[in-house]
């Protein structure tokens, strides 16, 4: 590297400091963000927390009413993720360069992942809530719609990754497009996607706590409910019950992503 | 022929039709195979527990369909001016970028605690418990909590995403520098250089553009998150208005331009953040 070089990129490295201090500059005048104010509300809350978010013997009795909308939002994102996998694995098919039937499909597969997967998780539950009311239904086709457009890419990227040569194997056998995607695409990208949907399962049970606030379903539900009402021991309680089945479903997960992997 | 005999026969497993199984024995095929069934039938399950009040499943498609044209094809503003929304969206953007600033910051300098080559190694699985933990709650949770300390406002917002944010790239920042070729590490070390110096010459230099994309790839999903925030937690910016748009003043039109305004800001990040991603790390990345 010679000096002219290290001259320049001294520049470069200082430059992109100065254009980050200024978005974050102009950030906090548009949100009207008080750094100040910020940091000294962090020991505020954790303070609070530490006095407040405590589980007492009478939050532990609505333990059965939180465990059974915990097993709601839980299997509503299971099933969301599930459904959503089998529509993605159609869609990448379509969407990907090695599997293509032909450009008209790749382009409108990509797009539909595209649009369902930028539109973001709220606006979708929102939009749905109007007509679909206040059940599980809601949050489960937001959340549907949602891993579509992420799972779809995701399997795009496994699919492409896919060792050529078996499918130019097949291809030369004069095996059928339905032979070449089942005995060689799939086999070999299944365990990428499958450990997708399981980071998607992870995902969208936290997601499944916010769809639940905004569309009045499942641990969501509970959790605002308790939390307009102050009652914060069993605020703490819902609190703890979901960080403890995120883990155990991350833990899972890992565990079967070490194997197949 | 005698090939053949020396192969233990009860070794080899055979179908019913005396073909030899090649396929036994598979770990791999057998915990994918049972992943599989497990999640088809805890899908299937699911659909018994859901709660069904009010849902008239006919109209609902029908009216969403009816809903989502609107939205798409007459998008129009009728509670705020243009300039408005350009502001709302200017708030979203704003949270955004502030979380991911702070996070990024704060999470550089836990990740290098965090990593295994440069810390001791009950301080690495400290934080690293820490972080889990903190990732774990879902990031309205903290948004709320922290809202009732500091009131509702840009403060509770920002603090609840930068919590999740730092969790989460504590996470990839950690994972890069332990990536770090060791001999640079040994070499440095050798010299008698401080731990600072080997952060400075021999860990920064080699992750930066790493740390860089997977900042950006935050800030992709702080964006979507800060619309979010603004909707559940009263956080303001343009999710705010959609959940009034949608909500309060039933206005599908709104919806459907502020649908726009969202979408169209998600897919320049993604964009940017795919080309990022394509030139700092050509292999698959979990965002």
């Amino acid at each position: 590297m010679n000096e002219k070089r290290m001259h320049a990129k001294k520049w470069q490295t200082t430059f992109f400091l100065i254009i980050i201090i200024v978005v974050t500059y102009l950030s906090t005048s548009i949100t009207n963000f008080n750094l100040i104010d910020g940091m000294l509300t962090i020991p505020a809350a954790i303070g609070w927390m530490f006095s407040n978010l405590l589980i007492t013997q009478d939050s532990i009795a609505k333990m059965p009413q939180i465990l059974e909308k915990l097993g709601e939002t839980i299997f509503m994102s299971i099933a969301a993720t599930t459904l959503a996998a089998v529509v993605s694995l159609f869609l990448a098919l379509m969407g990907s360069k090695t599997t293509k039937v032909n450009q008209f499909f790749s382009v409108i597969a990509r797009f539909i992942a595209s649009f369902s997967r930028n539109i973001p998780v709220v606006a979708w539950s929102l939009i749905l809530l109007i007509s679909f009311g206040q059940n599980s239904m809601t949050g489960f086709l937001a959340l549907f719609v949602a891993t579509v457009g992420f799972l779809t890419r995701a399997f795009i990227e496994s699919v492409d990754e896919a060792n050529q040569s078996s499918v130019e194997a097949l291809t030369a056998t004069g095996a059928t497009y339905f032979h070449i995607v089942s005995k060689a695409v799939i086999p070999q990208s299944l365990p990428q996607m499958l450990s997708w949907i399981l980071f998607m399962i992870e995902t969208n049970i936290r997601s499944a706590t916010l769809v639940g606030i905004l569309t009045g379903t499942g641990i969501g539900y509970m959790f605002d409910l308790y939390y307009k009402n102050m009652n914060y021991n069993v605020v703490a309680l819902i609190t703890f019950t979901i960080v403890i089945a995120v883990i155990v479903i991350e833990l899972l997960s890992n565990k079967i992503r070490k194997v197949i992997l | 022929m005698e090939m053949v005999k020396d192969i233990n026969p009860t070794l080899i497993k055979r179908k019913g039709n005396g073909q030899i199984n090649i396929k036994s024995g598979n770990k791999v095929d057998t915990v994918v195979k049972w992943t599989i069934w497990v999640l088809t039938a805890l899908t299937i399950l699911a659909f018994f527990f859901f709660d069904y009040t009010g849902l008239q499943i006919q109209r609902a498609i029908s009216e969403t369909l009816y809903n989502l044209r609107v939205m798409f094809f007459e998008p129009a503003l009728t509670h705020f001016s243009w300039g408005e929304a350009f502001y709302q969206v200017g708030i979203t953007l704003g949270l955004g970028v502030l979380a991911t600033i702070f996070g990024a910051i704060i999470a550089l300098f836990l990740s290098l605690l965090a990593a295994e080559n440069l810390s001791k190694p009950w301080i690495s699985k400290m934080i690293r418990v820490f972080v889990a933990f903190i990732r774990a709650v879902p990031t309205v949770l903290w948004v709320l909590i922290f809202a009732i300390a500091a009131g509702l406002g840009s403060e509770a917002a920002v603090l609840g995403m930068l919590f999740h944010s730092i969790a989460y790239l504590v996470k990839a920042f950690s994972e890069a520098i332990e990536e770090v070729n060791p001999g640079i590490i040994e070499a440095l070390r050798s010299t008698g250089s401080s731990w600072w110096h080997i952060v400075v010459h021999g860990i920064l230099p080699s992750t930066f553009t790493y740390f860089l994309s997977w900042t950006f790839l935050r800030f992709e999903i702080n964006f979507s998150v800060a619309v979010a925030m603004g909707a559940a937690a009263g956080a303001g910016g343009i999710g705010f208005e959609l959940f009034m748009a949608s909500g309060f003043y039933f206005d599908l039109r709104e919806v459907g331009l502020i649908t726009y305004a969202i979408l169209i800001i998600a897919i320049i990040l993604e964009v940017i953040s795919t080309r990022l991603k394509n030139r700092y790390f050509p292999s698959s990345v979990k965002a």
